[in-house]
């Protein structure tokens, strides 16, 4: 397939159509506009559906309603929008429905800025919304990357029943690059036997999260922690970057992993042997690779655009085993990577 | 000898044969059958979609024989809203009461309505919040006394009270609106005729339709059944008038 020139935010619209999402509900928010207006326009030529809803959580409850009907539904909104979502994403969780949210960070907190950011990770790895759950999260690093997550995305939501979220900044979401979209693969998932069509020659179904007996509701959220297991067992992703005889690691992911490619070439070509481990999912998170990398490597450094969220993982991921240093930027400021690259060497002359 | 009786009466196919958990002298259960009855003479049992709502009704999944959501507070017709789209040829109504569609869920009823979305609200005012305990609602009439408004309620506090019929009437996208009570014969049999129209508006695709039905609470307004109905018609009545605020252009 041929090429296109295109933004994060139009490329993951257009693979939501490709891996059949045809139920687009959502909202305005700078830096992700392009993806409601591009579904505007799109989705109808296929004929689907494009809704402008009046508030994210209003977005988020149609998302609701339309994968208890059985679509493929996505929404996309950036950080303050993602927060109003929270109460929607865990009723679809105890609902267990299926749905691709697409986060494209922005500052915060409150309404922060617009610029890129990475401080929702707290809020996307760890819960969000109240209640025993987590989502499951993916990271693009690049346009293509966003690309072939967002379709395999549609797949995971639907074969675990579970809210999926596409982790992106307001780089990933603006940035034009060429990309391919590939055929959708159409994995085995199970038939949506529970969706509500209208109780015709069966009794009804039901959709819903209340269960007012304290036995029946640990049940339900044993059974979504069933899957949060399985999910932690089956769908870790990871890169590891030139990592063979590395002896400092970076830790990144998204945009931040892309401007560290570029430190750790010009590092390389410095003599310094420093390479990367990129999360491709954040949750679950690789706390594996990094364990044992840590039983070789004894320095990570962990490059975020926030204050230092995912440090806390690699920290528990290394088991204690390894040094670990930290350098962010908040605010929208994005890391270059020379102060990358200073970072690292500074690191890497330190004796610990 | 075998005596064949004509049966005159019996429970609507779309209503479950179960005791419900509603207080004597709740208004909750006419107002569900009245959408039984309707499901059944409409012949939409089928292929009708619910949403229920957080507050006592919120097991309404338990009594109607419909496929059914269970929705966040406030948000039923936004849920409705992505059922409908996904299936415009069911039937979709959400089920609210006063604190999900009159207060927290007010954006979404009214832009639900503002949209001329197809589906159905039937919407129990009962003046109180039933459910947490008898608090103040946004549609707590002025001096009425609950758990949080103890001195009744003094709108230069707490506002007042809400008229969403009205209010939604003023839109261009809701198609039939009307306001009933359920505290007699009389208005319940008024009651089932604007639940029907409201029902067929949205069957025949004309745009949203809400009926607001004024219900009783004897529980929470410390009354017994008889002066709860009777305090419908004294004190309800005449702040929320009964009526049909707007009906479907082709009559």
């Amino acid at each position: 397939m041929e090429k296109k020139f295109m933004t994060g935010n139009e490329a993951i619209a257009e693979s939501a159509i490709q891996a059949g999402c045809r139920h687009f509900f959502g909202y305005p928010i700078t830096p992700q506009s392009e993806i409601p207006e591009y579904m505007s326009k799109r989705l109808p030529e296929v004929g689907g559906i494009y809704l402008q809803a009046e508030s994210e959580v209003a977005a988020i409850n149609m998302l609701f309603g339309a994968a208890g009907a059985g679509a493929r539904v996505m929404t996309s909104s950036s950080s303050p929008g993602i927060s109003l979502m929270q109460e929607g994403i865990s009723y679809m969780v105890g609902a267990q429905l299926p749905c691709v949210i697409v986060n494209i960070m922005r500052g915060g907190p409150g309404l922060g800025g617009i610029q890129p950011s990475q401080s929702d990770y707290f809020q996307a790895t760890k819960g969000g919304g109240h209640g025993d759950y987590h989502l499951l999260v993916l990271a693009p690093h690049t346009v293509q990357e966003a690309v072939s997550l967002t379709m395999e995305a549609f797949d995971l939501a639907d074969k675990y029943r579970n809210p999926v979220l596409v982790l992106g900044d307001g780089y990933i979401g603006q940035m034009m690059e060429p990309v391919e979209f590939k055929e959708a693969t159409s994995s085995k998932l199970p038939p949506k036997e529970w969706t509500l069509t209208g109780a015709k020659g069966r009794p009804p179904n039901l959709v819903k999260s209340l269960y007012l007996d304290p036995e029946a509701l640990e049940k339900h959220n044993l059974e979504i922690n069933r899957k949060i297991q399985e999910m932690i067992a089956k769908e870790v992703r990871v890169e590891t970057y030139q990592t063979d005889d590395a002896e400092v690691i970076i830790a990144a992911y998204g945009t931040v992993a892309r401007i560290a490619k570029t430190a750790i070439k010009v590092l390389r070509e410095k003599g310094v042997k420093v390479g990367m481990v990129r999360p491709i999912t954040v949750f679950p998170f690789p706390y594996d690779t990094f364990r044992k990398m840590a039983d070789r490597v004894g320095k990570f450094l962990v490059v975020e655009m926030s204050l230092g969220q995912m440090v806390e993982d690699v920290r528990l991921g290394s088991c204690g085993k390894a040094n670990i240093r930290f350098y962010g930027r908040t605010g929208g400021v994005v890391p270059s990577y020379d102060e990358i690259v200073a970072e690292t060497e500074k690191f890497v002359k330190e004796v610990c | 000898m075998k005596v064949e009786l004509e049966k005159v009466f019996e429970r609507p196919r779309a209503l479950r044969p179960v005791m419900t958990h509603y207080c004597p002298g709740c208004g909750h259960g006419i107002a569900h059958r009245l959408v039984a009855e309707v499901l059944d003479e409409l012949r939409i049992r089928e292929k009708t979609v619910g949403v229920a709502p957080v507050g006592c009704s919120v097991l309404l999944y338990n009594y109607l024989d419909v496929d059914m959501y269970e929705a966040a507070h406030g948000r039923a017709p936004a849920v409705a809203t992505g059922c409908k789209r996904v299936h415009p040829e069911l039937v979709v109504f959400t089920y609210q009461g006063d604190g999900d569609f009159a207060s927290i869920g007010t954006a979404e009823a009214v832009h639900v309505a503002a949209r001329g979305e197809k589906i159905t609200t039937i919407f129990i005012n009962n003046a109180i919040y039933g459910m947490t305990g008898g608090q103040m609602a946004p549609t707590t009439l002025i001096g009425q006394k609950t758990t949080t408004s103890p001195m009744g309620r003094i709108p230069e506090r707490a506002g007042y009270p809400i008229r969403m019929a009205e209010l939604l009437s003023t839109l261009d996208g809701a198609a039939y609106i009307a306001r009933v009570a359920v505290n007699n014969a009389k208005h319940i049999i008024h009651a089932k005729k604007a639940i029907k129209k409201a029902f067929e508006t949205q069957i025949k695709g004309l745009g949203y339709s809400m009926v607001e039905v004024l219900s009783q609470c004897p529980t929470n307004w410390r009354m017994t059944p008889v002066e709860a109905v009777k305090w419908v018609e004294e004190k309800m009545v005449p702040y929320y008038p009964l009526g049909e605020f707007k009906v479907p252009k082709e009559g």
